[in-house]
């Protein structure tokens, strides 16, 4: 887990305004150099199982992005009250509120992709990206940039689910939101099944990984 | 028993938790360099698996479900929390873990040498929760429970050991330099899932 991101700021003034030049770069850290999934390595479990449709990625993006910043602030608000040693089970405690939240909202509002995205709603609260931005940014950080901040992670792990979606769906079914491309431009498109296998999202994760860091320059020795 | 081996067989190959739900990929991913240490969180996650699954078991059986608290008497007959199903598996998890990590540091300090480091990080792997969702999904009574928990675990182990094992060899190919370390990783474990592919042709 990289920590990049974590330096305690202590000396921010009384009167910082809301959309300072720092807080901006909270929001678009995270699209592009301090990418939660591709330069952070969390949450990758549910980017890779919930893309084969553009509409439950969509949900679980938004879903992850209202827990992480909602679980930000309350934890940044308590950060001072909890004890180190129980500090996991405690932010265990408060996300788990949050994915319990989300989830009765999803069976209420859009029961039917609720039941496709099945377990992965509550395994939110396992999601490394929550857990990663509490310990390493809400427990040392006031509540305002600690929201910031999981507005950004959410924003920039929606950013990967939806480009990995986009081409399992439009690629692997012929459609992007359910709406059948191919067949309304009048032409035949027989689905490539690779795509649609777990297999498949691998893959263009790491071809994902591959532009990203051919574009911004960015390189792990081995 | 024929039915246990059955399950056993089918949580380990086919529906092995990487390969065929990628649950566990952040540790996965994480702690696949050497395969000393990936065979040493493996260990730790098959233990950890057939220990929550079971006790979760009981729980979902015995608390959760809707009418399962009737043993406590006529009163309780109505009451359904399967609500709070997420917080307390998540809690259970959490304590066994922390359990484990001081009945380990006790009793066995060379042990816990070895594994000492990847018992905290075990509470938050996604394939410990998952297990015990997808047991709550699946009909299984107390053994199959426990069975599936160790499978499961077993599967998890043998994949983060294979992957680490090709790792360690890669060291030595000549990898195009921005596809170095995660890219090239990704890669990978899209093919060897492509290969565990194969076992869904066994029909048990």
């Amino acid at each position: 887990m990289s920590t990049a991101t974590a330096e305690v700021e202590v000396v921010e003034k009384k009167a910082e305004p809301l959309f300072s030049k720092k807080n901006k770069k909270l929001i678009s850290n995270p699209l592009d150099i301090d990418n939660p999934i591709t330069v952070q390595v969390l949450g990758v479990c549910s980017a890779l199982a919930v893309t084969t449709q553009m509409k439950p990625a969509f949900v679980m993006s938004v879903g992850l992005m209202v827990v992480t910043a909602s679980s930000n602030v309350v934890i940044s608000m308590m950060r001072n009250s909890i004890p180190s040693r129980i500090r996991i089970i405690v932010q265990l405690a408060i996300v788990s509120l949050w994915v319990i939240l989300v989830d009765q909202v999803l069976k209420a509002y859009v029961y039917d992709v609720s039941k496709q995205l099945s377990v992965f709603v509550g395994l939110i609260i396992t999601n490394c990206i929550v857990m990663g931005r509490l310990e390493a940014f809400a427990m040392g950080n006031k509540p305002w940039p600690s929201f910031l901040d999981g507005i950004g992670n959410g924003l920039g792990y929606g950013l990967i689910l939806m480009a990995v979606a986009f081409v399992r769906e439009l690629f692997g079914g012929g459609s992007l939101f359910g709406f059948k491309v191919f067949e309304a431009m009048g032409l035949h498109y027989q689905g490539n099944g690779l795509l649609l296998l777990p297999a498949g999202a691998c893959i263009i994760v790491g071809i994902i990984i591959w532009i990203q860091r051919t574009l911004n320059g960015f390189r792990e020795s081995h | 028993m024929e039915n246990l081996i059955n399950i056993g067989i089918r949580s380990v190959f086919i529906d092995n938790m990487i390969f065929a739900y990628f649950l566990g990929m952040c540790s996965f991913l994480a702690i696949s360099k050497k395969v000393k240490t990936a065979f040493g969180l493996g260990m730790a996650v098959i233990f950890v698996l057939g220990v929550t699954v079971p006790i979760n078991w009981l729980i979902q059986n015995y608390v959760l479900n809707a009418g399962a608290l009737a043993w406590l008497g006529d009163d309780f007959k109505n009451v359904d929390l399967n609500f709070l199903q997420f917080i307390i598996f998540i809690c259970v998890i959490a304590a066994v873990v922390q359990l484990t990590e001081m009945a380990v540091e006790k009793f066995s300090p060379a042990l816990y040498g070895t594994l000492g480091i990847f018992l905290p990080l075990i509470a938050v792997n996604c394939s410990i929760l998952g297990g015990a969702l997808f047991m709550v999904g699946r009909p299984y009574n107390l053994a199959e429970a426990t069975v599936f928990g160790f499978g499961s675990g077993i599967g998890w182990m043998l994949a983060i050991v294979a992957l680490a094992g090709v790792r360690e060899k890669m060291k030595y190919s000549n990898v195009p330099a921005p596809l170095r370390g995660l890219g090239i990783t990704f890669i990978l474990v899209g093919l060897m899932s492509l290969g565990f592919l194969s076992f869904l042709g066994f029909s048990l």
